[in-house]
């Protein structure tokens, strides 16, 4: 069911969701990510503006009168950590930032503050367990960010901790953290390379999507779209079921390609938009998947509440182990969701808004 | 000085599961070797570094045992294109769920360890830790090449490479034990500048954590007089509290309990205060968990002691040292040697 008919991803393309996947940028410190996508956008010559929240805006006009204006949102923060409070010894106390299952922390090696100091948390050792207490996850009371014992001051509480997982590609799927949704901002400067001639496409390089899709409100203020898409990243809950039961809450599965968004927990998205994505991914012969209906969100969750309402949808890559240390997504979902973005861009107009909905 | 912190970066780095200690053992064998007078390797894969001493033959022998084998985890079945795993030596479920790893299949594959959502495990687990059976590894790759790659019964190393941390300290998996296989290096460099009497025999033993099969079969090799083993202990940090632990960073510990031998401890220690190296007494009851307990016993019985490097966070691939303690246990186990006199065998007595 892979997609291989879509075009290789390009070596170009690897090394920015690299660069991307290893910076730092838990919500509401987005800083690292940032300088990544304004490097890139000045590579291109490309305008933008950074707005209160600390969102990227581009602004990419056709120059055509009354376009088409289409926005288009990506992430650039991750669920991190925050040190809370210094202990005696280069052993702080920490919180977690966005939604980040607590069975993940023990024994994984994290980076803190701006100067990327390593430190980990461990965890008490096995032979010091009962086999009772090994069933209950350790708490967060009980773990520390520990700096090694010359690490005492070196850290303020309020800096932010992220996991130290290097990324890395075997040519078939990438692993590395933040793929939830450094993946999104990578496709977005893409296709801000080859931007459609007729519409106006405004790209949004988000902050505070894990804490509650803060900054894609006021993008979508400032923007004031005719139509929306969240390019996002969700999880691939295709693993095998305990008892070998039919898995079929799967939420999406990896290689069916980009996973259209119907309704989530936050959006009900608009079937117009639906639609025309499917019709793209028909006539261009994509594969894509549905997204089984659920909870969980996007950014499109805020933005199509914004003024007076903004017709709005969500297409993300199947990740799997989103906000955990490590996901992995594959090359031929990536891709996909290039090519499918882009037909999206080469049709869209403003005939979808006569439709009624 | 010997600095051995390239040596124990690399070795870190080495698969080298319990039974099988190949692709460590070279690298040992390779950094010894100029410390060395004979590189043996033992039927079960322990490695022997010998030095010999200069009393007259037969000459006294000391054994020095750390073993060099790591715990980690072996394929069980291969499911829809995932990996389902059990463990080698003991691993605490809790450190698994988001851990790379790597599968060592038809050729080396990096992996992830993934904890299923809810959905897809049993209702008991809820919010409690996943039991090792109900984790996946995924090394990203097509089903029909997993399935292709992966086999029943291929270990699985973790992946976490060694990183420096504050104070001259490291973290990384397996320091357990191959911090005691750097400390040995290190005790090895200084004898090769320095004169000792009695022969020795340092051994990166196999098998520790599951079968202590190294340990006890080295002495039918070595035939020595005395044993004594490296090993890690407990220190105080984070999860780590009460009489089992000890300070970090603080010194090194010399065992004591039923695996010791009064006598060798009083040697040990009275080196240790004459040279200022800083150490305490580690009480173990009954057992000490460590080589000593299968040297001990092993043919007609040796006098034995263990010595301990502390570590944070033991068996979890963020285990924590202080490159100082290292580098104190390895300058106390030479300086004790070679303050062994030819005749000191004659001396072991219990003093009742």
């Amino acid at each position: 069911m892979t997609s291989e008919q879509t075009k290789p991803l390009s070596r170009h393309f690897i090394d920015l969701v690299e660069k991307l996947s290893n910076a730092s940028g838990v919500s509401g410190a987005e800083g690292e990510v940032r300088i990544v996508v304004k490097e890139y956008l000045d590579s291109l010559k490309i305008p933008y503006r950074v707005d209160a929240l600390g969102n990227v805006l581009v602004e990419h006009s056709c120059g055509k009168p009354n376009a088409f204006r289409l926005m288009l949102a990506a992430h650039m923060d991750e669920v991190g950590l925050m040190i809370v409070e210094e202990e005696e010894g280069g052993l702080y106390h920490f919180e977690i930032v966005g939604g980040i299952d607590l069975r993940v922390l023990p024994g994984k090696t994290v980076l803190v503050g701006k100067q990327r100091i390593p430190a980990i948390i461990g965890a008490k050792p096995i032979h010091l367990t009962e086999p009772d207490e090994r069933k209950s996850p350790i708490t967060l009371e009980n773990l520390r960010i520990d700096l090694g014992p010359g690490g005492a001051g070196k850290v303020k509480p309020g800096e932010r901790a992220v996991f130290s997982t290097e990324f890395h590609d075997n040519g078939f799927s990438f692993t590395g953290k933040a793929l939830d949704d450094r993946l999104g901002v990578a496709i977005l400067l893409t296709l801000l390379e080859n931007p459609p001639e007729n519409i106006d496409l405004l790209a949004a390089f988000t902050t505070q999507e894990e804490i509650g899709l803060r900054g894609a409100r006021t993008a979508a203020y400032a923007f004031n779209p005719d139509a929306a898409i969240a390019v996002d990243a969700t999880p691939a809950n295709d693993l095998p079921v305990w008892n070998d039961d039919e898995n079929i809450g799967y939420n999406t599965r990896m290689g069916f390609g980009p996973a259209l968004y119907v309704a989530d927990g936050y959006t009900l998205s608009d079937p117009r938009l639906v639609r025309l994505v499917q019709d793209c991914a028909q006539k261009s012969s994509i594969p894509y998947q549905i997204r089984q209906p659920g909870g969980g969100g996007t950014d499109a969750g805020s933005i199509h509440k914004q003024r007076e309402g903004i017709p709005s949808m969500s297409i993300s890559v199947p990740i799997r182990f989103a906000h955990t240390p490590c996901s992995v997504a594959w090359h031929s979902d990536i891709a996909g969701m290039v090519d499918l973005l882009q037909s999206v861009l080469h049709t869209i107009n403003n005939d979808i808004l006569a439709l009624p909905r | 000085m010997y600095d051995s912190l390239p040596f124990l970066k690399k070795i870190l780095a080495l698969p080298g599961l319990s039974g099988y200690e190949s692709p460590v053992r070279q690298v040992i064998a390779d950094e010894w070797g100029p410390f060395v007078d004979e590189l043996q390797t033992s039927r079960l894969g322990n490695l022997y570094g010998i030095r010999r001493g200069t009393a007259s033959e037969p000459r006294p022998r000391i054994l020095l045992a750390a073993h060099m084998d790591a715990i980690g985890l072996m394929v069980t079945q291969v499911q829809n294109g995932f990996i389902r795993f059990t463990r080698i030596g003991g691993v605490d479920p809790r450190i698994l769920p988001g851990q790379k790893v790597i599968v060592h299949g038809r050729r080396d594959l990096p992996g992830v360890i993934g904890q299923p959502s809810p959905r897809l495990l049993p209702e008991f687990i809820g919010k409690k830790t996943v039991p090792m059976e109900y984790l996946l590894i995924d090394v990203g790759l097509s089903t029909e090449e997993t399935r292709a790659l992966v086999r029943t019964g291929d270990p699985i190393s973790f992946a976490q490479p060694p990183i420096e941390l504050t104070d001259n300290t490291l973290a990384g998996h397996t320091l357990d034990n191959r911090a005691s296989v750097a400390a040995l290096s290190v005790c090895l460099h200084e004898l090769s500048t320095i004169r000792h009497t009695w022969d020795v025999w340092a051994v990166a033993t196999v098998q520790e954590e599951e079968t202590l099969a190294g340990a006890i079969t080295s002495p039918y090799d070595v035939r020595p007089d005395i044993a004594v083993a490296i090993d890690v202990t407990f220190a105080k940090g984070p999860g780590g509290g009460g009489y089992k632990t000890v300070p970090f960073g603080k010194g090194i510990t010399l065992g004591w309990g039923p695996n010791t031998h009064p006598a060798i401890f009083e040697v040990f220690k009275k080196v240790a205060e004459h040279l200022d190296i800083p150490f305490q007494t580690e009480v173990s009851p009954a057992q000490s968990g460590t080589d000593a307990m299968d040297l001990q016993v092993s043919g007609a019985g040796l006098p034995s002691l263990y010595i301990s490097i502390p570590i944070r966070y033991m068996h979890t691939p963020v285990e924590l040292v202080s490159m100082k303690d290292i580098q104190r246990a390895g300058h106390l186990l030479a300086q004790t040697v070679a303050s062994l006199e030819a005749d000191f065998v004659q001396q072991i007595r219990w003093e009742d």
